[in-house]
């Protein structure tokens, strides 16, 4: 919403500056997005023409004496080189000194030399000066002028123009008389009457009209102005209206711009010689069409609520009017329509065929209805001002029957809703003490009337702690005693509300996060510990890389995505990760390392929302480092490195890793041999890790040595709250640790892990440790063999071990891992 | 006795020539070893009359105590020549790089950085940290949280949804954290303090909005809380997370349809210098949240009387006090992982952010 400085004053008396005019603005919620002090026109003289006379050098040259006033050049005549066909002696124009910034043109001025004459300076054209598009020549102002002034000054064009960004619970602030009523409010100044005084009228409105759509037309006036004469509009609402960005017309179409943004009341006008008919508002039929003023067809339907006579739709209601009964020139009868309409269908209208208009702007806010006729009477007066003519009587014509519950009832059959306000509400809000009596006050100046004076002036205590107000027309938004604190508030000042600190819990605090957002914050600080990079990825990927991963249900894909690689909720974190490392190797970063702690989607209920750690490693990217090194093999990384991740934050995490199993069966997006599931128990799978199947990297088109992991820290089981801190009691045995080698000669599907399990198994309480330090495959051992290698460590408790203990427990050894993998014992 | 002096200094000579431990340990055996030139000459004395032996001996034991010494100094000098070779040979190029720790190369992205920066000021003030679904309904996201039926919000220009399930009813990414206020409501009873960092969505993009970001609310219930406490927490948080002494913010009405009143939070910095802003000085005013006392039918709507519990709430862009804070200038790249730009902004693994260290050290 924007508006000048001059056109508030239309409104409110006051004598504040322009900056306090801004910060009020701003600090009672009409918050100031642009000011534009129009600093820069003020350079500009009225000046006169002393002589003129035809440059030397060039045909269409003439080079000038300017006299512009007493200030300038010590009242000597200026010298000026000038093209402009209108120039001559005794022209009073504007004139622009060297050193000026001309915005018109974005050229500040320098003095020069035009075809060997020096100029000093430049008369200036309407368009350099922003005025209109004309620069066919100079501006010629009337031998009345005031040469030596300012020329801003003289026409208008030093009137600040002030844009607020309106919230849009505020209907009634967009138009200038409600901004002004919001500042009067806040001690700015007086607020000037906004009275219409009646139209004096003559005989009925020709055309009748009928409300087929009430439900979306709550009322509707209409009047006829015969006889005027439409031409342009006067300087002064053409200057205002284009302060404000908006071209001037005509007179007719002017006018209704003009009260749309000084009452925030939009209106139409319609050509009356052009309508056929009686009007109708209702809803289009479908597959009607109507060429609007903007120049543009817009298809319509029973959505959209129309004005139509009997040609056919004339107007879409509340958001543009037709072309074919717009007001040109040649207008002589105008119908003027000032009606009501429903905010939600037109926001839906507006929306739905992508037409922005101030009328819209304002009707989906909510239009005030009480100021309905009012708007239809002021622009009357305008046309008969400008524009001649004799008006017809009003014809209005209501939507909404009046009901009758105890509410006061408008004009237009709106009710006025009514708050009870317990004036102590303001300080339980806020803790702001306004008091009773200034409450009212600015409330009364928002214009919120106390239900009854009685009421208002009550010694009754309980009257006087509360105040039933009626809430304005213009006041939409306003429901409830908060709506009414929040008014007391910004007139009385946010500032003066002190910070009063929050009451401490009285004690030190304890443990806020849950054992989920723990987990989380350790797995990221364990990876990144790792010598990974944290990623932060989008929660939604290409539908094709959702499906490799496992994802790419109907319900899990957007409506409404933003591109087409942005379409479904991630199944998995990984290919989000790999994708990434693609883009990283495309820009010459080939060796990666990144995870991601994040939420996966596997329904679309709260419960179907994983919070996943997952890792890749690309390349060289090892936990010992990346690229060639003179000091280590530089191998490319493989799916040990994706376990030893995926083990490292279930370990952060505080999973029991020690009860752990590894199975083979992680989804087929893996490498099927080269991959793995972590399990606590058969069915409670913690993660995945491994190499990638290549079906799964070709549908993300990456390339490269790559491997991932991810593990499901919703699935680690949350741990045993214990009773005490203390930890188990240190239990040393004073008896040296022994240590034997065995080398088991098993088929090569065998699992390590099974020789290790079974090794461990073989005397629960002796062995310790069980480590594989070698695997061999060879000819020596025939093929479809290979020899495990283990490291067993023995600790006994009680005594040292004896070399019968030493026999049997390796016995019991090699015995338990022969039974549980068929394997023998290499010689 | 020239045969003694004789023989000493022969075997001063053997000793002497000696050039490594072993011919040290030789020339010991064949001097004092069992058959040993010394050892033979001891022995002689048995055979020699008493007078001879009180001389010869004490003339034998002193060639023998010289040679000794002899041989054991000559031993403790190869044995240092030994380890001072050996530790010459041993030599390395020092000035081999050696590999950078994982924990250093690590990183941690600046949005979970300050999550954490922002949950330690949090906990400081007695919040709990709470969470919710980015997948929402609509009755969460926005029926609730009382905005109106028809609320531009609430069309597909804003919000993402997905289609619409047999009952018609469509799910939606959320496009705020503030269904999570309604979901903790509705769990616990009052008093509630509590922070909700998190992602949220919506149909946006360019250099300053993206389609996904964060966002931290914060609510706090109880029978008392008021927008002069409000003020409090928000102006202690802004000053503990941009880590200044003292910071001016100025709190304008403006609107929301889940508080009444509803205020925006501006802070006074300084953005002459390119790509830096400062905080505590400076003339421009920098919108950093939205913030206000919880709406009547936002409290109804978790089950709670407005007229007993009242309370403030208030939403911030994670992202964007992370950008003011550290200086990244897009939001975009946020999303991006370039490892370059992660490598740049990103925190290391161990640089917790803590009060007692201070939150960035």
């Amino acid at each position: 919403m924007k508006f000048t400085l001059s056109w508030l004053k239309d409104h409110l008396e006051t004598d504040a500056t322009l900056n306090r005019i801004v910060e009020t603005l701003t600090m009672i919620g009409l918050e100031v997005e642009a000011v534009d002090d129009k600093a820069a026109f003020r350079p500009f003289t009225i000046a006169r023409v002393v002589s003129a006379e035809p440059h030397p050098d060039a045909d269409k040259l003439q080079i000038l004496k300017v006299d512009a006033g007493p200030d300038c050049n010590n009242g000597a005549p200026v010298q000026v080189v000038c093209g402009a066909p209108n120039a001559r002696t005794g022209l009073i124009g504007a004139f622009a000194a060297p050193g000026t910034y001309v915005p018109g043109i974005d050229i500040t001025l320098g003095a020069a030399s035009i075809r060997g004459v020096e100029s000093f300076g430049m008369m200036c054209s309407e368009r350099e000066l922003q005025m209109s598009d004309n620069h066919e020549g100079i501006i010629d102002l009337p031998d009345d002028a005031p040469v030596g002034t300012s020329f801003a000054a003289y026409a208008g064009l030093d009137d600040p123009v002030i844009e607020i960004g309106l919230t849009p619970n505020r209907p009634d602030c967009t138009g200038v008389s409600g901004i002004a009523r919001d500042l009067a409010a806040a001690g700015l100044g007086r607020l000037k009457s906004g009275a219409v005084e009646a139209v004096s009228d003559e005989g009925d409105c020709p055309v009748d009209v009928r409300l087929e759509a009430p439900e979306l037309c709550p009322g509707f006036a209409l009047r006829l102005v015969r006889d005027v004469r439409n031409g342009p509009s006067p300087a002064w609402m053409q200057q205002r209206l284009m302060a404000i960005g908006m071209r001037p017309i005509n007179a007719l179409v002017d006018i209704t711009n003009y009260v749309t943004f000084d009452r925030g009341r939009p209106l139409h006008v319609f050509d009356a010689r052009k309508v056929e008919g009686n009007l109708v508002v209702r809803r289009a039929l479908e597959g009607e069409e109507l060429l609007a003023l903007d120049g543009r067809d817009y298809q319509l339907g029973p959505d959209n609520c129309v004005i139509a006579d009997d040609r056919g739709v004339e107007s879409i209601a509340g958001i543009i009017g037709g072309a074919h009964t717009g007001c040109d020139e040649t207008t002589t009868d105008v119908l003027i329509e000032s009606a009501l309409w429903d905010p939600m269908n037109v926001a839906r209208s507006g929306r739905d065929l992508g037409i922005i208009t101030d009328a819209r702007y304002r009707f989906e806010r909510g239009v005030d209805p009480e100021f309905m006729v009012p708007g239809l009477d002021l622009a009357t007066h305008l046309v008969t001002e400008l524009c001649g003519g004799s008006p017809t009587k009003a014809q209005v014509v209501l939507g909404t029957p009046t009901a009758t519950d105890g509410t006061i009832v408008g004009s237009t059959g709106h009710h006025f809703r009514e708050v009870d306000f317990p004036l102590a509400e303001t300080r339980r809000l806020t803790g702001l003490d306004v008091g009773r009596e200034a409450s009212i006050a600015i409330l009364g100046r928002l214009g919120f009337a106390p239900r009854t004076t009685d009421n208002a002036n009550s010694t009754d205590a309980a009257a006087s702690e509360s105040v039933r107000f009626i809430v304005p027309s213009w006041r939409p938004d306003v429901e409830g005693k908060a709506d009414l604190v929040e008014e007391v508030m910004r007139i009385h000042g946010v500032n003066e509300i002190a910070p009063v600190p929050l009451p401490s819990q009285g004690s030190v605090g304890t443990r806020i996060l849950t054992t989920l957002q723990i987990r989380s914050r350790l797995a990221r600080r364990a990876l990144a510990a790792r010598g990974m990079a944290e990623a932060v990825t989008w929660s939604f990927i290409p539908h094709a890389h959702a499906k490799a991963f496992g994802g790419g249900k109907p319900a899990l894909a957007l409506s409404n995505p933003i591109s087409a690689d942005m379409s479904d909720m991630r199944p998995s974190l990984l290919p989000g990760l790999l994708a990434a490392a693609g883009r990283n190797a495309d820009r010459g970063f080939g060796d990666v390392a990144m995870f991601e702690v994040a939420g996966t989607y596997e329904s679309d209920n709260a419960d179907g929302q994983r919070r996943v750690a997952g890792g890749i490693r690309r390349g060289t990217a090892t936990l010992t480092g990346s690229g060639r090194d003179w000091n280590a093999p530089g191998e490319t990384v493989g799916v040990f490195d994706a376990k030893a991740d995926a083990f490292a934050a279930l370990e952060a995490c505080g999973a029991p890793v020690g009860r752990l199993q590894v199975t083979r069966d992680a989804p087929d997006w893996y490498h099927p041999g080269r991959s793995g599931a972590i399990k606590l128990g058969p069915k409670a799978v913690l993660g995945y890790f491994g190499e990638f199947h290549p079906a799964a990297l070709e549908a993300l088109d990456v390339t490269g040595p790559l491997c991932g992991f991810e593990i499901f820290i919703d699935a680690i089981p949350e741990p045993r709250r214990k009773a005490t801190r203390t930890k188990p009691v240190l239990s040393l045995s004073p008896f040296q640790a022994v240590r034997r080698d065995f080398a088991f000669v098993v088929g090569t599907e065998t699992a390590a892990g099974d020789i290790v399990r079974a090794a461990a198994g073989a005397d629960k309480q002796m062995v310790s440790d069980v480590k594989v330090f070698d695997i061999f495959e060879g000819e020596s051992l025939g093929t479809g063999r290979k020899s495990v290698a283990i490291e067993v460590t023995l600790q006994p408790r009680d005594r040292t071990l004896t070399d019968e203990d030493l026999d049997r427990i390796s016995a019991a050894i090699v015995g338990s891992v022969e039974k549980a993998t068929g394997g023998t014992l290499r010689n | 006795m020239t045969e003694l002096a004789d023989l000493e200094q022969s075997l001063m000579t053997r000793v002497a020539d000696a050039g490594d431990e072993q011919q040290i340990e030789a020339v010991r055996v064949a001097v004092l070893g069992k058959k040993g030139v010394i050892t033979e000459k001891l022995k002689s004395l048995g055979s020699m009359s008493a007078d001879e032996r009180k001389t010869a001996g004490p003339a034998i034991n002193t060639l023998k105590r010289r040679i000794t010494d002899a041989i054991a100094a000559r031993k403790a000098e190869l044995r240092q020549a030994a380890i001072a070779d050996r530790l010459a040979s041993e030599t390395v190029d020092i000035t081999l790089p050696v590999r950078v720790s994982p924990a250093e190369r690590g990183r941690i992205h600046p949005i979970s950085q300050v999550i954490d920066e922002i949950t330690a000021i949090f906990a400081d003030m007695g919040f709990a940290v709470a969470e919710g679904p980015d997948i929402e309904t609509d009755y969460y996201n926005f029926t609730a949280l009382n905005f109106p039926e028809g609320h531009p919000a609430r069309e597909m220009h804003d919000t993402f949804f997905f289609p619409p399930d047999s009952e018609g009813k469509r799910k939606l990414l959320r496009t705020h954290t503030s269904p999570v206020q309604i979901h903790t409501m509705e769990a616990q009873k009052p008093p509630i303090r509590i922070v909700i960092p998190g992602k949220t969505y919506r149909q946006d993009s360019d250099a300053t909005h993206s389609p996904m970001f964060h966002q931290l609310e914060g609510l706090v219930i109880d029978k008392s809380a008021n927008v002069a406490n409000m003020k409090w927490v928000l102006q202690e948080f802004c000053k503990s997370f941009f880590e200044v002494p003292s910071l001016n913010m100025r709190f304008r009405p403006s609107f929301f349809p889940f508080t009444e009143p509803s205020l925006e939070v501006d802070i006074q910095c300084d953005r002459s210098k390119p790509g830096e802003v400062r905080f505590g000085e400076g003339n421009d005013w920098m919108e950093i949240l939205g913030c206000g006392m919880v709406h009547p039918n936002v409290l109804r709507s978790s089950g709670l009387d407005p007229d007993e519990y009242q309370g403030f709430a208030w939403g911030m862009g994670i992202d964007r006090i992370a950008m003011l804070k550290y200086g990244m200038p897009d939001l975009r790249d946020f999303f991006d992982a370039d490892v370059r730009w992660i490598d740049h902004y990103g925190f290391r693994p161990l640089d917790i952010p803590t009060l007692f260290a201070g939150l960035s050290g």
